[in-house]
């Protein structure tokens, strides 16, 4: 699973580096480093909706407060049935 | 409406303008002829000899505005427009009163001042060292030093003069930095413009559909357009037609970081962020070559990083910088880096699309930290450096930077380092006084550009290197 965080002006602002920090300790935690690539993209031109998260290129607005139900629904969920 | 220094500066721009307009409607080619006329229309000359040198001069600079010229430098010297500016040295002026002291004559050692029979001195040339004495002790400052502003410009001398008396730039030596451009009294030194590039690649981009085109902007943004909002200036890139503006500061970020540990490892370094410093250590002290930092420069760095993560991506750097023109070029930087502008050229290409940027939204910049964009002022790469060390719990490496304001403190610097008698573990080289702030391609240049750029530094969300390079891994 590619999960894609943007890490733009607009998106930073909006706390992507929370954003990606949760994903990384949630990842870690879960033991699924081997099953989940974490990667940054600098724009996906929809900064209105930031902060900007694709798993396998499905679109997702994230923000720290709600990173942790994002990670149970959308990734933890799907990965582990 | 937009503020130069110079007159030469809103030439060129003017010369950019019409270029770029005719680039964008696709007309350049059929009317590129046009473009002299616009600009010197009628039959009186502003300040040549008659309309039709000016013309020609103007042919010159649309040429050099579309990419031409002649040989591989960036930076081109338009013979036509060289005035051929005296070069005697220190030279006795009709502000001789004939007076009686004769200060000048006491304060020569070569004995090279002589008299006429009304006391007027004369400087005997084959004696004369240049060494200006007489000139500071004269009370009617009666003596002058007549030298080229180009050469005064180039600290490290490669400019001379060739046979038609015009300036000549020996291309192996020039570090492409811009001094003699922006000190040209007569805007005869010019550097190159990639515009048309750009402006081509992002037509056949079809708005970013067939690759993306990502402006990486230079930290000295902070100090440049301050009739608008730094916000504005970045909705005004998006308007050209870019996908997104990246600040270069986060690439310095990621030096930062790197430079420490190379630092901490080596024992001695110097930067190697600045072009025109790297090219100088490489061609005037190539044995000290060896401690340039293996990192690339913070453009190249973020570059790097684009393209890794999408492979459709296209860079263009804008900047203050003519070098990173020369930088752009170069066999391990071409494949990161598509195009360079100036921050004058980003003006003209705004005004080629009116694009009023006091009229539109403020969008936003935001990806590196403080440390990151102070690198835009000299001092700011050795306080990163001083910080990524402490960050990263090296402190037990005690550092010693030197830092080089202007090439010729960095000369100083590498003179001493070669005699073994620096008693430094870090020279931080910036070419242009002040650092990048002082780049011959900045719009303005001023007292308050460091102020500007330590306050867009201290405006970053990110407050530590560590903070901002997180984003990356």
């Amino acid at each position: 699973m590619k999960i894609t965080v943007c890490i733009g002006s607009s998106c930073h602002i909006k706390g992507s580096r929370q954003v990606v920090e949760q994903l990384q300790y949630l990842v870690r935690e879960n033991d699924l480093g081997s099953r989940i690539e974490l990667g940054g993209t600098f724009c996906m031109g929809k900064c209105q909706q930031g902060v900007c998260v694709t798993v396998d290129g499905e679109f997702f607005s994230v923000s720290p407060e709600t990173v942790n139900d994002f990670f149970e629904t959308n990734v933890k969920a799907k990965l582990l049935g | 409406m937009h503020k130069f220094d110079t007159k030469v500066q809103e030439l060129k721009y003017r010369v950019l303008r019409e270029v770029a307009r005719r680039a964008w409607g696709d007309t350049l080619m059929e009317s590129v002829m046009d473009i002299p006329k616009i600009i010197a229309p009628g039959k009186v000359p502003e300040i040549r000899c008659c309309v039709y040198k000016e013309q020609a001069i103007l042919a010159e600079r649309v040429k050099l505005a579309m990419g031409g010229g002649t040989g591989s430098n960036v930076i081109q010297v338009i013979d036509i427009a060289c005035d051929d500016c005296p070069a005697v040295g220190y030279q006795v002026t009709a502000s001789c009163r004939g007076c009686l002291a004769h200060r000048c004559e006491a304060s020569c050692r070569r004995g090279a001042i002589s008299f006429n029979h009304k006391h007027e001195a004369h400087i005997d040339k084959t004696k004369c060292v240049e060494c200006g004495m007489c000139a500071k002790v004269c009370p009617y400052s009666a003596i002058v030093n007549l030298k080229r502003p180009c050469q005064v410009a180039c600290k490290i001398k490669a400019i001379d003069i060739n046979d038609d008396n015009a300036a000549r730039i020996d291309d192996e030596k020039c570090i492409a930095c811009g001094a003699c451009v922006y000190q040209c009294p007569f805007g005869a030194i010019s550097d190159r413009s990639f515009i048309i590039n750009v402006i081509d690649m992002l037509k056949r981009s079809e708005n970013n559909t067939k690759y993306k085109v990502y402006a990486l902007v230079a930290p000295a943004v902070g100090s440049q357009m301050t009739y608008a909002k730094l916000g504005q200036i970045i909705t005004g890139i998006k308007e050209l037609g870019f996908y997104t503006t990246i600040e270069v500061a986060l690439g310095a970020d990621i030096v930062a970081q790197e430079e420490s540990r190379e630092l901490v490892q080596k024992g001695f370094l110097t930067s190697s962020c600045c072009p025109a410093f790297v090219k100088y250590v490489k061609t005037a002290f190539p044995e000290l070559a060896e401690h340039i930092s293996h990192n690339p420069s913070p453009m190249v760095a973020l570059a790097k990083y684009i393209k890794k993560h999408d492979d459709s991506a296209r860079i263009v750097f804008i900047g203050p910088c003519t070098a990173k023109k020369a930088e752009a070029r170069l066999e391990e930087v071409k494949p990161f880096v598509d195009a360079v502008i100036t921050f004058e050229e980003l003006q003209a290409l705004f005004d080629s699309k009116d694009i009023d940027l006091t009229s539109l939204e403020e969008g936003v910049l935001d990806n590196a930290s403080y440390f990151g964009r102070i690198f835009a002022r000299s001092g700011g790469l050795s306080d990163a450096v001083v910080q990524a060390i402490k960050e990263q719990g090296l402190d037990d490496f005690d550092l010693k930077a030197c830092v080089c304001d202007g090439i010729e403190e960095c000369k100083a610097a590498l003179l001493r380092k070669s005699r073994n008698a620096l008693d430094a573990n870090f020279i931080e080289g910036m070419a242009c006084i002040s650092g990048c702030i002082g780049g011959a391609g900045n719009l303005t240049h001023g007292e308050k550009n460091k102020a500007a750029v330590d306050k867009y530094g201290r405006e970053a969300l990110e407050k530590t290197i560590a903070d901002a390079v997180s984003m990356l891994s």
